[in-house]
Order: C-alpha cells, then sequence, then structure tokens
C-alpha cells in the first residue's frame, strides 16, 4: 500500500501549500508563516521510500515556488537534501519517539530555508533579509517541530483507517503440540 | 552510505533543479502561474470562507449599528460629493491652463477592481495573486493602490490571475518625492522582514530637510508609477555613517497585511 501513503503525502502537501498561501493568521500574530513540507519531508524520509522522497521534494517545491516570488525549482533541491540525509540514517533514528521526531522536525525546518536562502543568494537574487530573518528563522523552526509529531500522528491514523491490516500468522504448530498423556 | 536509487534519485533532482531555475524568464513565468493554477478550485473554497465569516458578521451586527453606519456613510457620501464637484472644477481650469501654456493634458487614471486571492507563502518576499489577468487587459509593471496609497506593481500575468510585488519587496522600487517646500526626491526600498508597515527612503540629497509626518508621493519618474499616489508619511529621520547619508522611515499609507481588495491602474 505505499501509492496510497504516497498519495497522501502529496495531498498534504499540496493542501499544506496552499494553506501557507492563502491563510495569513500566523504571519500576522508571529511575523512569520510556518513551512510545513519540511515536516512532511521528515515524516515522508522516515516512513516511506525514496520515490516518494523524490516525488514530495519535486511536486512540493515546484507547487511551494509557484505560489511565491523565488525562482521556479529553487525550493526543490534544499528539500530532497533534507530528505536524503533522513533516509540515509533511518535506521538509526528512533522513528515512533515523539523527542526524536520534534528534533527533526527542527533541524529540518531551519534547514530547508537557510538552503534556500543560500541558493537564491548564489544565483545573484536579493531577499528581504536582516535581523528580523532570525526571528522568522525561530518561528519556523518550532512551528516545524511541533507539526511533525502531528503529521506522524495524523498519517498512522490514516494508514490505520485506509489501510487493511493483513492477518498476522499464529505461531502455533501442529507438529510441536505438546500433548497431555493420561 | 548512498547506494544505486540513491544516486539515481540525487540525479533527477538535480537535473530537474537545472532545468527549471536555467529556463528563459517568460516560460518561466508562464510554467509558474500554469502550475499554480492547480490551486484554482481552491480559490473559490477559500473565498468562500471569507464570504460564510462575512455573512456571520453580519449576522452579528444590530439594526441600530447598521442605522448609525448608514447614516454616517450618507454623510460622507455627501462630502465626497461636494469634494468630486470641486475638483472637477479645478480639473477643467487646470486642462484650461495647460491647454494655454502648450502642456500635455493630464489623462485621468482608468482602475479595476481585483480581489487579493494568496500571499506569497516565503517569508523573504512580499506578493500577492489577485484575481485578474491578461484577459482583464492586465499588463506587466501596471501600478496596483488601495484608497489609502500605494500598494505595488504587477510582475507577472496570466489569463486569469496576476502577480503583485507589493511595496517593501526588493523587487519594487519606487521613485518618491516628500512634500515639503524642497520636494525632496529619493528612492523607497525595504526597510526589514518583520516591518511590514514600513519602508525605507534612500537616495536623498544631504542637505535634503525631512520631518517626521511629512507626506510621501509618488515622483512620477522611473516611468512605471505616475506622479502624486500617497505612499505613506515620514515616521523618522536618522543620519548615519558621520552624516554622509540619512536614513528616513515612512510608514506606509495602505496596511499591506490586511489587503482583501486593490485596483490596478490601467493606461
Amino acid at each position: 500500500m505505499n501509492w496510497l501513503q504516497t498519495v497522501l503525502v502529496l495531498g498534504a502537501a499540496f493542501l499544506a501549500v496552499f494553506w501557507q498561501a492563502a491563510f495569513g493568521g500566523v504571519r500576522h500574530l508571529l511575523g512569520a508563516q510556518i513551512d510545513l513540507l519540511p515536516p512532511l519531508m521528515v515524516y515522508a524520509s522516515l516512513s516511506t521510500g525514496i520515490t516518494t522522497v523524490v516525488l514530495l521534494a519535486a511536486c512540493g517545491g515546484l507547487w511551494f515556488d509557484s505560489l511565491s516570488g523565488n525562482p521556479l525549482g529553487v525550493t526543490v533541491l534544499p528539500l530532497f537534501a533534507i530528505g536524503l540525509a533522513i533516509c540515509l540514517f533511518r535506521e538509526l533514528i528512533l522513528r515512533d519517539e515523539t523527542f526524536a521526531q520534534l528534533v527533526l522536525g527542527l533541524g529540518a525546518s531551519v534547514a530547508a530555508p537557510l538552503l534556500t536562502l543560500l541558493l537564491l543568494l548564489t544565483m545573484g537574487h536579493t531577499p528581504l533579509l536582516g535581523w528580523g530573518t532570525l526571528w522568522q528563522l525561530v518561528v519556523l523552526s518550532v512551528g516545524g517541530a511541533v507539526a511533525t509529531p502531528i503529521c506522524f500522528g495524523l498519517f498512522g491514523w490514516l494508514q490505520r483507517t485506509l489501510v487493511h491490516r493483513g492477518d498476522t500468522a499464529s505461531s502455533f504448530r501442529l507438529d510441536r503440540e505438546i500433548r497431555r498423556g493420561k | 552510505m548512498l547506494r544505486r536509487p540513491h544516486y539515481i534519485a540525487l540525479g533527477l533532482i538535480v537535473l530537474l533543479t537545472l532545468v527549471t531555475l536555467n529556463l528563459p524568464g517568460h516560460t518561466t513565468a508562464r510554467l509558474k502561474l500554469g502550475i499554480g493554477s492547480l490551486f484554482l478550485p481552491l480559490f473559490g473554497l477559500a473565498g468562500s470562507t471569507q464570504q460564510a465569516t462575512g455573512i456571520v458578521e453580519d449576522a452579528v451586527v444590530t439594526k441600530r449599528e447598521l442605522l448609525k453606519l448608514n447614516e454616517g456613510l450618507r454623510r460622507e457620501n455627501e462630502r465626497l460629493q461636494l469634494q468630486a464637484m470641486q475638483a472637477e472644477e479645478t480639473a477643467r481650469e487646470n486642462a484650461r491652463l495647460r491647454q494655454l501654456v502648450g502642456w500635455q493634458l493630464q489623462t485621468s487614471w482608468k482602475l479595476k477592481l481585483a480581489r487579493v486571492v494568496l500571499r506569497d507563502p516565503a517569508n523573504w518576499w512580499r506578493t500577492v495573486q489577485i484575481d485578474l489577468g491578461s484577459r482583464d487587459g492586465l499588463k506587466v509593471n501596471f501600478p496596483v493602490l488601495t484608497a489609502d496609497g500605494l500598494v505595488g506593481r504587477v510582475s507577472s500575468v496570466t489569463l486569469t490571475r496576476s502577480q503583485v510585488t507589493l511595496v517593501g519587496d526588493p523587487n519594487c522600487k519606487v521613485a518618491a518625492r516628500v512634500n515639503n517646500e524642497t520636494h525632496d526626491s529619493g528612492v523607497i526600498g525595504p526597510s526589514g522582514p518583520l516591518e511590514t508597515e514600513l519602508v525605507e527612503l534612500g537616495y536623498l540629497s544631504r542637505n535634503a530637510n525631512l520631518k517626521s509626518g511629512q507626506a510621501v508621493l509618488t515622483s512620477g519618474e522611473g516611468g512605471i508609477f505616475p506622479a502624486g499616489i500617497t505612499i505613506g508619511k515620514v515616521v523618522d529621520v536618522q543620519s548615519v555613517d558621520y552624516g554622509s547619508r540619512t536614513e528616513v522611515r515612512v510608514k506606509l499609507a495602505a496596511n499591506l497585511n490586511a489587503l482583501q481588495e486593490v485596483w490596478v491602474m490601467l493606461p
């Protein structure tokens, strides 16, 4: 049922990008909009395969850039870099631990905008930067850290609700049955 | 460590990035707005949510408040009608005098109302998307404003939607003049990432005579914005770099955080 997970992740990314562009409540309140793509990437890289990571980076990045002033495609590489880095060490990460999810969400939410800004500056663009950017990074990282366990919880629930669980094989074997004597 | 599928994935992503970043400008703009059109079904949803909020708000307002509001609007309407009459007379007089002197006649502004549908999801740009496009006659660099003041300029256009770069974005520079005795002029640029209501007025002459509260208007230089559109008011003036430069912060007249409807100025 990998394809269903991929579809769910891409659907969530689509809605997340739209939410970021359409609803500015967090931006008005805290001065920065939370980015939900890095938390989604953390989930995808820990729970799905490399194909989903590639699709999420490509589609999520292009959707994000299409609604923003970014040059098209600039967000794709930073998102994929985060996904690949987590993918490589996924066997060493306790993915079910909320603390691990928080830390990974925090790291990914800082790394994604920093890498994107680095690419933008390398390409000669002049994004709006200043001391306020530090505050924006704090909001992004805390928001991303909180969103990551929520993401895991939501997808876990969707998985339990939508995916049929196969029968678990019984450990009982006839040839090993101990028969009680008279 | 990296395995074969990882290398393939990395190659694909690098290729995609290189291709998209190296496309010609007009192709990228079209592609961007084409991909953005995927969100069209959700625009309706967002619009309906706003409408529903409006209906709930309307239901809460009492009849007494509505009557009071109506009375206030009636009086304001009468006052504005009188002002418009006076302005018409001044415009006629202006036209006669321009004809006598031999100056080119001023054309009146043609405006089109647009609804703001989306904001920039990135924190380092200030752009919005509006629901008018090339089919409504919009083109790149058309000025955008509200009744309070200047908002920005149209930066890219598709058939049904356009992107507006707001004042305060690094890609929207505005030639401005201060409404004082010396008519000091400069260029409006960004102030900071968190100061959404403030912009910086730079490139001022060293002996500029500026005080807080003075109005800042577009100067008409640069060829994009016509002269006389209100930008904001001077908030503070600081002499920096041992007096070699004057830094002026301007509070924008238009509230860019709460933009719902804007006017696009057509030539």
